[in-house]
């Protein structure tokens, strides 16, 4: 071992992601999910934990068998790994939330065609040793969730008026009870998705001048 | 006028760079240039200019809205009057002031919210006070029913002033109608505000009458059953949105439009006859179908057809700019608004979704209308040679 276990570097691996090379609103990768799952807080949380744990175990798998994938095979052989990893949590999923399981449907399986996987395997696992790559896919991970748990927050408050499921903006403030207030429907629709995860990465480009493009 | 000018020139110094006053020098510039043409010339490009600026321009646009407003202010008492029985006891200006008093905190939110937040960006930009706002303020309210809740305008101003203009980069930089995305935002998150019955006649608190139903014509020939008062549907007294309903108000701005030159003559005319055509097709097929038997002049003067075609349609910044791409645009505009109306039940008004989807492909329209004049263009030559 010549290097920390939590050296300058590896740290970056964790930090960079969620910051200034975050996959969803610097690479704009994994949108579709981020689009998918982020009506309500709880779903999008389960998601981005899932993901999470796929690319970091898919990391170190990949890493280790780095030396010995041919070259002309290494996308199938990529593929087998993460859709091994998406089933083994989908089946998770199923046995212990199954309520979550059933609002994330078809998404926790799409979790293989993510973008974030493939990238993540391809340009950082097959020329890294297993703990850097562990370490990049919990950082990509977390980068990811952040974004999703940003979204899924306005878009569950405005959107429904709950968070996590637990009601936060008063029943008697709705006109239907006599109030002024009415949940926006567009919150819910995806469209809004969009435009909000619009809004992140306008807020991080113009606080960061090095990100924006001349 | 000389004292206003002379108001303008003694504060000029406050506002200037390093001056205790700087941060409102854009407001200094937007008020000074509402009242008097800017001596400002250019630096490149053409140097002939006419006196009518864009602030000009917008004015005109104004007072084009002004009948129709007008008209609205009045519909708004007389639908208000007539749903709680108390017609015959009022006067002429009793049902004005009602609906003008109605009307005036809608047009003040519009504009309080929108100018706000152009003046925020004005400043954090560093660029001027942009004049487009001042149209779109006036078009937001005369779009919506008047029952809508104003902190629902509110948002919805706000939502199209900053995604609709300021994240392209400002007036004149649009692709769609800013006003229209303000209505189509109500319309998709807010959906029980923006269409049924209850949303459409002020009641002020009031119990309506029996037998009252404040149902637009729209939604009435939308559930099958067209019940369409010619007269009434013509100079303005049905229930709809507030500057809407009024087809001869809309058709004396039109004019003010056509013969100053700011609203385009072909996109107006167009429209109307891409909705003749689509409402004599669905008549050729309406069998016993009520509302695709109904004469297409009767859909023009019903809903926002006649607004939409000359108020938005019309505005040259998300519309077509090649002469022949603005007879398509229109056309397909007509056509689009009656085929959602009457095809689509969950939309009752077309005229809204129809605009917005042609705004969206107005230059793809304006490529193929140059890219097939070069081609013809590059044929003469041949022939030549």
């Amino acid at each position: 071992m010549s290097e920390a276990l939590f050296s300058r570097k590896n740290i970056s691996l964790l930090s960079g992601p969620i910051g200034s090379n975050n996959p969803i609103t610097v690479q704009v990768l994994g949108i579709c999910s981020a689009l998918a799952v982020t009506a309500q807080l709880k779903p999008a949380f389960v998601m981005a934990l899932s993901v999470t744990v796929v690319v970091a175990f898919g990391n170190v798998i990949i890493s280790l068998l780095r030396n010995t994938i041919p070259n002309r095979i290494r996308i199938i052989v990529q593929l087998v790994v993460i859709a091994a990893l998406v089933i083994i949590v989908d089946q998770f999923l199923k046995a212990f939330v199954y309520d979550v399981s059933k609002q994330l449907s078809v998404f926790v399986g799409l979790i293989i065609t993510n973008c974030i996987l493939m990238g993540r395997l391809e340009a950082f696992a097959l020329a890294n040793k297993p703990w850097p790559s562990f370490l990049d896919g919990i950082g990509n991970g977390a980068g990811y969730g952040l974004i999703l748990i940003i979204i899924a927050f306005f878009r569950e408050l405005l959107g429904s008026g709950t968070l996590w499921g637990f009601r936060v903006i008063p029943e008697s403030w709705y006109i239907a009870n006599g109030g002024f207030y009415s949940n926006n429907g567009m919150m819910i629709l995806p469209p809004m998705a969009l435009i909000t995860v619009g809004v992140i990465i306008w807020i991080q480009r113009s606080r960061n001048s090095k990100l924006q493009e001349k | 006028m000389k004292f206003i000018q002379k108001f303008f020139e003694d504060t000029k110094p406050h506002v200037q760079k390093g001056a205790k006053y700087h941060w409102l020098h854009s407001v200094h510039d937007g008020v000074f240039t509402l009242f008097f043409v800017p001596k400002h010339t250019s630096n490149s490009g053409s140097h002939i200019h006419d006196f009518i600026d864009l602030k000009r321009t917008m004015g005109l646009v104004v007072f084009a809205l002004l009948p129709a407003l007008l008209m609205g202010m009045y519909n708004t008492g007389y639908q208000h009057f007539a749903a709680v029985g108390e017609l015959s006891g009022v006067g002429f200006w009793d049902i004005f002031l009602y609906g003008f008093l109605r009307v005036l905190p809608v047009i003040m939110v519009s504009y309080i919210v929108g100018l706000g937040i152009e003046f925020v960006f004005a400043q954090l930009r560093g660029h001027e006070i942009q004049e487009g706002f001042l149209v779109s303020g006036m078009l937001i309210p005369m779009i919506m029913p008047i029952n809508t809740p104003l902190w629902m305008t509110a948002i919805a101003t706000a939502f199209s002033v900053v995604f609709v203009k300021e994240v392209f980069g400002g007036t004149g930089m649009n692709i769609w109608n800013p006003a229209l995305v303000a209505r189509a935002f109500v319309f998709f998150a807010y959906p029980s505000q923006m269409s049924g019955e209850s949303v459409w006649v002020s009641l002020g608190g009031k119990q309506a009458i029996d037998g009252f139903s404040g149902a637009t014509p729209m939604a009435e020939a939308a559930a099958g059953q067209p019940n369409i008062d010619v007269w009434n549907s013509f100079i303005g007294l049905i229930p709809g949105s507030i500057g809407e309903t009024s087809t001869l108000a809309i058709l004396i701005g039109a004019a003010i439009l056509v013969i100053t030159g700011i609203g385009s003559w072909k996109i107006i005319v167009s429209t109307f006859a891409g909705g003749a055509v689509m409402g004599l097709i669905l008549n050729y097929f309406a069998g016993d179908n009520a509302y695709m038997a109904l004469p297409f002049w009767e859909h023009f003067i019903i809903g926002g057809f006649a607004f939409g075609a000359v108020f938005m349609a019309t505005d040259p910044v998300s519309g077509t700019q090649t002469e022949r791409g603005k007879w398509i645009y229109g056309f397909l505009i007509g056509i689009l608004a009656i085929l959602i109306r009457v095809v689509n039940p969950a939309y009752p008004e077309g005229m809204m979704l129809a605009i917005l989807l042609m705004n969206t492909f107005a230059p793809l329209v304006d490529h193929y209308v140059v890219e097939g004049s070069i081609k013809k263009r590059l044929k003469r030559i041949k022939v030549k040679a």
